[in-house]
């Protein structure tokens, strides 16, 4: 079984639209959407949840305000800036445990906190590991490899060929956590500055990590001056351009009607993802 | 006054609205631009700033002595990271997975811990066209980017008019850049994609108690859906920016709307007031 995970380093580059592509095209696979804090990729699988679970990770400070002494030893010591007054901002608080361990009225509790849910449903296209942090929690990155974890059993438990993973936008925890220990990186990205700068960054990560990356260009017409100059980039790397897709509003109006833009329209659009597939697929098998 | 730019999906004009906002406003007002979107910031290709000035950003590590090391176990017992293991004979630290807490040195019966500076990234400063800038960057292979967040909003001086570029995502990252932000404009497009994140952004911004609007970027792309929604939920949309192949033409060659088409100007001196506005009838409201 190989591991495929789809990443970007700049956001609202298609990797979600390519995932829901490769949905459709790739034929024993499990998928995972790893972009647990705005994960998108179910509006175009149209899951049904066959399994729901909650994700209880870290610990979030409480103070009893009877037993504190308002010494302000807490206060004095949390690197976070959590505790004010006495109370714990629990958005602040890095559930260190810090404070409860020094607090001498033995005031300070920790509390496990409930940072999401996950699950685990069928699509049309087979199985989808999915799941939703909790609104401005911590702990993405351990979320990431719960899911990835999830995945990973049920391909071994279904013998499927594939696993195919949605990633966060940006290079930091939770695209450390999607990352590690995946057979290839797709790196999708565009012709804009910023989109060349980002995926420099992104590459970097890959490199860092030791996992193979190949790239997609993706809207690639929109700046052609630009995507030669990744293309150059690339080549200077010794990383494969594995796909150059054209801009086209179809990639949208799939979208709006819920649908993988291969099932959506053939057009090149559709057959730029089909061939980008069958070369992703090819460099897992090798 | 802050005023965060923020999004819940990535790539739908955060960079162009923050870049062009603060373009629209240095001929009046002093403005500060600070790119907190640590793990990919972008807005020096846009403003292409003077940078001036520069500082590491470390997070404080353990350090053993093991000469005065016992292997008693109380600093792996503290840390709730794993980020210490203790052996019969020698201590482990694993510094990638350190928040940097100090728990484990304070607690230490031997006084064998000290800490040390860990790099995790670097914050910039200077000026572009009379807009002060700085930003911060995570170093590659890095996993957390709040302290670096934390080291560039320390440059805000709230007696400005400070606008922060924001990453995508509702999670840490996002929460430690909106936080203290006296207004949040959330800039969405109009696709299943664009609504699912706003509302999640919307949930964000309203957990920290920052009132936001709404900017709908490539409008004409998608459906109508965005537009219900704010409507429903009373949110403001407060400027719509078309879907336009000279707009996108532009943002790929790092030159801001507001240069490149100077016509805009006025929407975003605009889209200021508007803020401006509601955040006076906010405080009136409170005042009464």
């Amino acid at each position: 079984m190989q591991e495929v995970v789809v990443l970007s380093g700049k956001g609202g580059t298609g990797k979600t639209s390519i995932v829901g592509s490769f949905a459709a095209l790739a034929k024993s696979k499990v998928l995972v959407d790893c972009d647990v804090d705005a994960a998108t990729l179910h509006l175009l699988l149209q899951p049904a949840t066959r399994e729901k679970h909650e994700f209880w990770s870290g610990q979030v400070a409480v103070i009893n305000e009877e037993k504190c002494t308002q010494c302000g030893l807490c206060q004095e010591h949390c690197r976070f800036a959590a505790i004010k007054d006495f109370k714990v901002d629990a958005i602040s608080c890095e559930g260190c445990g810090f404070c409860s361990r020094i607090c001498s009225a033995e005031a300070i509790a920790m509390k496990e906190n409930m940072a999401g849910q996950w699950f685990i449903s069928d699509t049309r296209y087979g199985s989808l590991v999915h799941a939703r942090l909790g609104i401005a929690q911590e702990n993405s990155g351990k979320m990431v490899a719960l899911v990835r974890q999830q995945a990973r059993q049920m391909a071994e438990k279904d013998g499927a060929d594939y696993i195919i993973s949605d990633g966060p936008p940006g290079i930091g925890c939770p695209v450390i956590s999607s990352l590690s220990g995946v057979n290839v990186a797709l790196l999708v990205t565009e012709p804009t500055l910023s989109g060349i700068h980002d995926l420099e960054r992104v590459l970097g990560v890959c490199h860092h990590f030791g996992v193979p990356a190949l790239v997609c260009i993706n809207k690639y017409d929109i700046n052609e001056v630009n995507t030669r100059q990744i293309e150059k980039f690339c080549l200077g790397q010794g990383v494969e351009v594995a796909a150059r897709i054209p801009f086209d509003n179809t990639v949208t109006k799939a979208m709006v009607e819920g649908l993988p833009v291969v099932e959506y329209s053939r057009n090149g659009v559709s057959h730029a993802i089909e061939a980008l597939w069958e070369l992703v697929s090819k460099s897992l098998t090798i | 006054m802050i005023i965060s730019v923020a999004s819940g999906k990535g790539g739908t004009g955060k960079t162009l609205v923050a870049t062009s906002l603060a373009l629209s406003l240095k001929d009046r007002d002093r403005v500060q631009l600070l790119d907190c979107d640590v793990e990919e910031p972008n807005d020096h290709i846009f403003l292409k700033p003077l940078i001036t000035g520069s500082e590491a950003v470390y997070i404080p590590i353990p350090e053993i002595n093991e000469k005065k090391c016992t292997y008693c176990g109380k600093c792996a017992e503290a840390c709730v990271y794993h980020a210490i293991a203790v052996f019969a004979q020698h201590v482990l630290v694993f510094p990638n997975l350190c928040h940097g807490c100090g728990a484990c040195s304070y607690l230490c019966p031997q006084k064998a811990i000290t800490e040390v500076g860990r790099e995790i990234g670097i914050v910039e400063w200077g000026h572009s066209d009379g807009i002060e800038f700085a930003h911060g960057k995570l170093n590659v292979g890095e996993a957390m980017p709040t302290p670096v967040i934390r080291r560039a909003k320390a440059k805000a001086n709230r007696d400005e008019i400070v606008i922060i570029d924001v990453s995508p995502g509702t999670s840490c990252p996002v929460v430690e850049s909106i936080k203290d932000s006296d207004f949040c404009l959330l800039v969405t497009e109009p696709t299943p994609f664009g609504l699912n994140d706003l509302i999640l952004a919307v949930e964000t911004v309203k957990e920290l108690g920052v009132s936001c609007g709404v900017v709908i970027n490539r409008a004409g792309v998608g459906d109508s859906k965005v537009e219900e929604y704010c409507l429903r939920e009373g949110i403001p949309v407060l400027l719509t920016i078309p879907l336009d192949t000279e707009i996108a033409w532009l943002n790929s060659r790092g030159i801001t709307l507001v240069e490149g088409m100077p016509q805009w100007k006025e929407s975003f001196t605009e889209l200021f007031d508007q803020i401006r506005e509601i955040m006076n009838a906010r405080s009136g409201c409170l005042k009464r």
